[in-house]
């Protein structure tokens, strides 16, 4: 079964989309979408230093991503700019050196639309393997975050009095995420990841009462997002990355029209049991 | 769960949290610099000064939030810190509702939770999304949130910001009633000094520094105080005065009789509604007796 590519990426796709579903409610929930864009930019000079270095792709990625993150955890504390403007440099100019960087290799003959934009056929039995074993890395590591990080999502004040430590939480997280980007690369490229982290979650927002159940639901919408966008792409011969992308906003879109809506139905009965 | 003697015994044990010398310094400059400040179990301290005076820096360095850059913090091994920080939105891209707001940091049983909420009067809405409750609600909820990890340490940074007149009398006569019937210590920030200080056990103004410090009493006849609040600040204080012995009652517990105290204060007399003042303490002749007292009352 393994041996066909589509079913390949198909269980590669439903992997990353259930985990990129919860991680991408945090990322919405602590408006760090920038943040995640940049981080995903930035892979594109892990990619180069993969190639330069004769490293591993995931590794390399993960580094430059993590590295990234943590550059901007210290500009952040020096102050200064905005957050918004120091993501702004970093995204960009992490795109651009790895464009640089990839232009001084001229022997390596890399399929940069593969890597800018994804590519089912890049899927390899040791890719799914990795992001499977990822993805169940990558969920028990929110299972076991989910209080402290959702605390400090909350107020990381509240999260820091209680004994929380949202800092440790915070910068775990940036791990975690760097980490999903370096594996979801192939299947959703470079440019898109960030919209498979933010699409799904703001679909499920809809649908949501709490924050478990927004967590779940996005990672369900990601998955049917990445299955229909995988058949759109083998059907269509369009690049994966934006199938999915396209498939995504399509349910986003759906989740708009005017349904009952679960999350704003507000339990006033009335106030007989009221005590003040 | 509720015990009257939770405050004596605890008295006896040592402090909560013992600041000593402690500075902050941010951005080139001193947010607050030789801070002393001790706070015991089951005593109500109020933090106040100006704005910018670092009276929030103070309690968040106290439980830990903030690292001081100078002197030390020491916390008590037990200490069970619940907080309700001075300002607080939930995003509305996070669905919430009211009910698993409260376990946050803890976790808590069903039955604990809707009597935490009930606690507070707000049973009813525990399945509202927290962001359709007014201002007033979400400070109940917070609230509940705190006592229900049942701390032995309440931290309130201006809790009424945001409630109403009413509201916040109301809210005020919570923070009362829960804090008698758990027996924790109130660390509570306030720039609101008719309210707050009539129950308050030791009042801590700052400046930058610890500027006075002590009973209320005391706190109303320091000059530095006066200086710092300017007259108008003074008077509500010396109202405060004349009825403030009751930090030295040996169970710990304290008789608010701020009625009395406010109704000489005109426009202020709703700060006492509901309270147990009918015991006769020692300072009804003090009241009449302090010509301090009486200017006061005579510019309010």
């Amino acid at each position: 079964m393994l041996d066909d590519f589509f079913i390949r990426a198909l269980l590669a796709g439903i992997g990353i989309a259930i985990v990129a579903g919860p991680l991408g409610c945090f990322v919405v929930w602590r408006r760090m979408a920038y943040f995640g864009d940049t981080m995903a930019h930035s892979a594109l000079l892990g990619i180069a230093m993969s190639l330069a270095l004769q490293w591993s792709l995931l590794v390399s990625v993960f580094l430059i991503s993590a590295l990234v993150s943590m550059v901007l955890v210290l500009l952040q504390r020096r102050g200064g700019l905005s957050t918004d403007s120091l993501l702004g440099i970093l995204s960009h100019s992490t795109l651009a050196i790895g464009l640089v960087a990839l232009a001084f290799m001229p022997w390596v003959r890399v399929d940069l639309l593969g890597y800018l934009f994804g590519d089912i056929l890049a899927v390899t039995r040791a890719d799914l393997a990795t992001i499977w074993i990822g993805a169940v890395a990558v969920g028990g590591v929110l299972v076991f975050l989910w209080r402290p990080l959702l605390a400090g999502t909350v107020n990381a004040e509240i999260a820091a009095a209680e004994g929380q430590s949202p800092e440790r939480a915070r910068i775990a997280f940036m791990l975690v995420l760097a980490f999903v980007i370096a594996i979801a690369m192939k299947i959703v490229g470079i440019l898109l990841i960030t919209a498979l982290l933010i699409i799904p979650a703001a679909t499920a927002r809809r649908f949501a009462t709490s924050p478990e159940v927004m967590a779940l639901l996005a990672g369900l919408f990601g998955a049917l997002a990445s299955t229909g966008g995988l058949y759109l792409s083998l059907g269509t011969d369009t690049p994966s990355g934006p199938s999915i992308v396209v498939v995504a906003l399509g349910f986003f879109l759906l989740a708009l029209l005017p349904l009952p809506d679960l999350s704003r139905r507000v339990a006033v009965s009335p106030a007989k049991g009221e005590t003040s | 769960m509720t015990n009257a003697m939770t405050g004596v015994a605890a008295i006896a044990a040592g402090p909560l949290v013992e600041m000593t010398g402690v500075g902050v310094f941010r951005s080139g400059r001193w947010l607050v610099q030789g801070i002393d400040l001790e706070i015991r179990p089951g005593e109500i301290i109020t933090l106040i000064g100006p704005n910018g005076s670092g009276k929030t820096t103070t309690a968040k360095t106290a439980i830990g939030i903030v690292r001081p850059d100078a002197g030390t913090v020491a916390r008590s091994d037990d200490l069970v810190v619940g907080y309700v920080p001075q300002k607080l939105s939930v995003d509305r891209s996070l669905p919430m509702t009211v009910s698993r707001m409260m376990t946050l940091t803890t976790k808590a049983s069903g039955v604990d939770i809707a009597s935490a909420l009930e606690r507070v009067g707000m049973a009813h809405l525990r399945k509202a999304q927290v962001h359709d409750l007014s201002g007033g609600e979400f400070q109940r909820a917070l609230l509940a949130r705190a006592m229900l990890r049942r701390p032995n340490l309440l931290v309130l940074d201006e809790p009424v910001q945001g409630v109403d007149f009413s509201g916040e009398i109301a809210l005020y006569e919570l923070i009362s009633e829960l804090r008698e019937s758990e027996g924790c210590a109130v660390l509570l920030i306030s720039h609101d000094l008719h309210v707050v200080m009539a129950k308050t056990d030791r009042v801590v103004c700052l400046n930058g520094h610890v500027c006075c410090a002590g009973s209320p009493n005391s706190v109303a006849a320091s000059p530095a105080y006066r200086q710092l609040f300017g007259a108008r600040a003074a008077e509500a204080l010396a109202v405060y005065r004349h009825q403030h012995d009751h930090t030295h009652l040996p169970d710990g517990r304290i008789a608010y009789p701020e009625n009395s105290g406010h109704g000489h204060d005109d426009g202020h007399d709703h700060a006492g509604c509901g309270h147990d003042h009918g015991e006769p303490h020692a300072h009804a002749g003090e009241t009449g007796a302090s010509p301090g007292n009486k200017a006061a009352h005579d510019h309010a």
